[in-house]
């Protein structure tokens, strides 16, 4: 609350892979508590603007401010040091290893010295069941497998993990795309339970419903360009979707197919 | 237990029965716990080789100086088998382990021979030719994202060919080096890769008849074979590494999937460069323990053992796409594997059924690994 800046701001981002524009002038921020949905269709250049917030690409120009001050990542353990945590679409959990093991993944809590220094498991598992309590997900045995939670579940474990070390801007992609209703409804509700926390959300979705659920504001991104962004209270859950699909286009296909898309 | 002749009926039988359904649940959960090891399937292979061969093998197999019979083959491979395990679930293979052998074996006989160094050095100079080999063999892996298959096939024939025209080369037309024992002195080095250890436990064990002797007095063993105290150390700190350090999560992470792992924050890339090196290691150390043991150097040392060793590990639990094994799985590979190459001449069968038995034994691994893995991590 004290420092007015945002956590996280970009201004004219540009990004090219060899002749490839990728992004063409992206600008956004990110506040304490808040969700920012990003939206915009396949091809709209969500996926490099997600790895250059990461710390995996970096941007050819453009600014990028966290908390104020302009930033340089060159891995993502940069961007996550400086608080910054990206979940993954499919990418956020490996199956065969345990939730402890998958929790603690890059970061493990070691103790003893040099060369007898090893991870404090029994630390570990003591916090996974903790962390998986509060949201919630009951976790039998911090030893089981990721591979047996659901999709849901493992999606909130990776939010959950970048929340407890430390994170203040959340990047989630599509965290919800290959989730049924009960299990959307679940990751959207432990979005909204961060955002109370007072982290920065960055929810980046081609659902403009899920986005509406939970959104405080919404940027567009279309053709590697920001087209906009829009608070709730000014934009309509309609003109989001126009906006996002390229506008004409997609209303005519709408009244072709009866209005409903 | 007591209660049940007691007439009291039903409010005291219902916690009871409660508690016998807790117990069920608990014994289920021991049961998961226990698939859940990578290294039951070795274990539940050594316990059958070892039942076959108690049924038709001749009893001297289990006798002391059996057993080090068996554990010696099992140790050179194993020392090979646990790095291969590791490389494995590091999501990487290497193929060259077996002429690595070979070859860090000349470049050791060449140390000693050819330059006149000392032990220690031309020990730890090998090590370091090894690890530079295993580094770029990973590097060119990495950098290229070609599969470690191929990459590594390549080495196996650049290091074999390497071997032989090095040998002649150093030896004036021969493909074998002789001489390397005679000129690597006897201190305290020399002890440390060759020979046996615990002479002096053995001796007491003898005159304290726990351990059989001849009528002279000395035992029939008189130690282990310094190898086996390597495989076995090496597979408590390789276990060790892998289940309780920082790497050792970074090894599985790095195999389960590089991108998952990469984005968390683990260096994925010196975790298999560092893996590649620590099996072009591992076979440096088999190629100076045996070398010194034989005090020559030949260039099929080590031949076909990448195939064997990467077998151990799949009987020891390995998954071929990574990310899932053991090391002490790879271990009880190892000694299934020296159980049965040396087992066989024990029994009244053609030893030529090794090979056979390999086979079927490896197949039966991988069907059991994949079954297993599936039932435990809910994968579909």
């Amino acid at each position: 609350m004290e420092t007015q800046a945002p956590l996280i701001e970009i201004r004219n981002l540009v990004k090219h892979f060899g002749s490839v524009i990728a992004l063409s002038g992206v600008s956004l921020s990110v506040h304490r508590g808040e969700v920012m949905c990003l939206l915009g269709d396949n091809g709209a250049g969500k996926s490099t603007l997600i790895k250059t917030l990461a710390g995996v690409h970096r941007p050819t120009s453009g600014d990028f401010l966290v908390e104020g001050k302009p930033v340089t990542f060159t891995s993502p353990r940069d961007a996550l040091d400086a608080g910054i945590a990206t979940v993954y679409q499919d990418l956020a959990m490996i199956p065969l290893m345990s939730v402890t093991r998958n929790f603690f993944m890059g970061r493990e809590p070691v103790k003893g010295f040099w060369p007898f220094r090893n991870v404090d498991f029994d630390h570990c598992d003591a916090v996974t069941r903790e962390e998986m309590q509060k949201i919630g997900i009951d976790v039998r045995d911090p030893h089981q497998a990721v591979g047996t939670l659901s999709g849901g579940e493992r999606q909130c474990v990776a939010i959950a993990r970048a929340v407890y070390f430390g994170a203040k801007v959340l990047i989630l992609d599509e965290p919800t795309s290959a989730l049924g209703v009960a299990q959307t409804s679940m990751v959207l509700k432990y979005i909204h339970q961060v955002r109370q926390k007072g982290l920065g959300v960055i929810f980046i979705t081609h659902n403009v419903r899920h986005a509406y659920a939970v959104g405080d504001r919404f940027t567009v991104l279309n053709r590697g360009k920001t087209l906009g962004t829009y608070a709730k209270d000014e934009i309509q859950i309609e003109e989001l979707q126009n906006l996002m699909a390229g506008g004409k286009e997609l209303q005519a296909v709408s009244e072709e197919l009866g209005g409903m898309v | 237990m007591v209660n049940t002749t007691q007439p009291t009926a039903d409010l005291s039988s219902a916690p009871v029965i409660e508690k016998i359904q807790d117990e069920r649940l608990k014994e289920v959960s021991l049961l998961t716990k226990i698939m859940r090891r990578p290294e039951l399937g070795a274990l539940a292979g050594l316990a059958l080789v070892t039942i076959f061969f108690l049924s038709t093998a001749d009893s001297s197999m289990f006798s002391l100086a059996g057993v080090m019979n068996i554990l010696s083959p099992a140790a050179q491979l194993g020392i090979l088998a646990i790095a291969a395990a590791l490389l494995m679930i590091g999501g990487e293979f290497d193929l060259s382990i077996g002429s690595m052998v070979a070859f860090t074996g000349l470049v050791f006989g060449c140390f000693i021979t050819l330059t006149g160094w000392p032990l220690l050095l031309a020990i730890a100079a090998t090590f370091v030719v090894a690890a530079i080999l295993g580094g770029v063999n990973g590097q060119i892996v990495i950098r290229t994202r070609l599969p470690s298959f191929i990459v590594t096939l390549a080495f196996l024939f650049i290091l074999r060919g390497l071997s032989l025209v090095g040998l002649k080369w150093a030896t004036g037309g021969s493909t074998q080096m002789r001489g390397i024992g005679a000129q690597s002195g006897e201190d305290w080095v020399r002890e440390i890769f060759s020979g046996t250890a615990l002479e002096g436990l053995f001796g007491w064990l003898a005159a304290h008849d726990l351990i059989a002797k001849f009528p002279n007095g000395t035992p029939t063993v008189t130690g282990v074979p310094v190898s086996i105290l390597w495989f076995i150390g090496f597979a408590l700190v390789a276990t060790w590494l892998l289940l309780r350090t920082r790497a050792g999560n970074w090894i599985f992470a790095a195999g389960g999937d590089a991108n998952a792992a990469r984005n968390s924050g683990v260096p994925v890339d010196r975790v298999k460069t560092g893996l590649f090196m620590l099996t072009a290691c591992a076979a440096a150390l088999v190629a100076i323990l045996t070398v010194l043991d034989a005090g020559s150097t030949d260039a099929r040392r080590g031949f076909q053992k990448e195939f064997e060793a990467i077998i151990a590990a799949v009987i020891g639990g390995c998954l071929l796409t990574g990310g899932y094994g053991s090391a002490i799985g790879a271990f009880f590979g190892a000694i299934i594997f020296g159980m049965v190459s040396i087992g066989l001449t024990y029994t009244r069968f053609d030893s030529d059924w090794f090979q056979v038995f390999l086979g079927a034994m490896l197949l039966l691994a991988v069907l059991f690994n994949n079954f297993i893995r599936r039932k435990v991590t809910g994968e579909r």
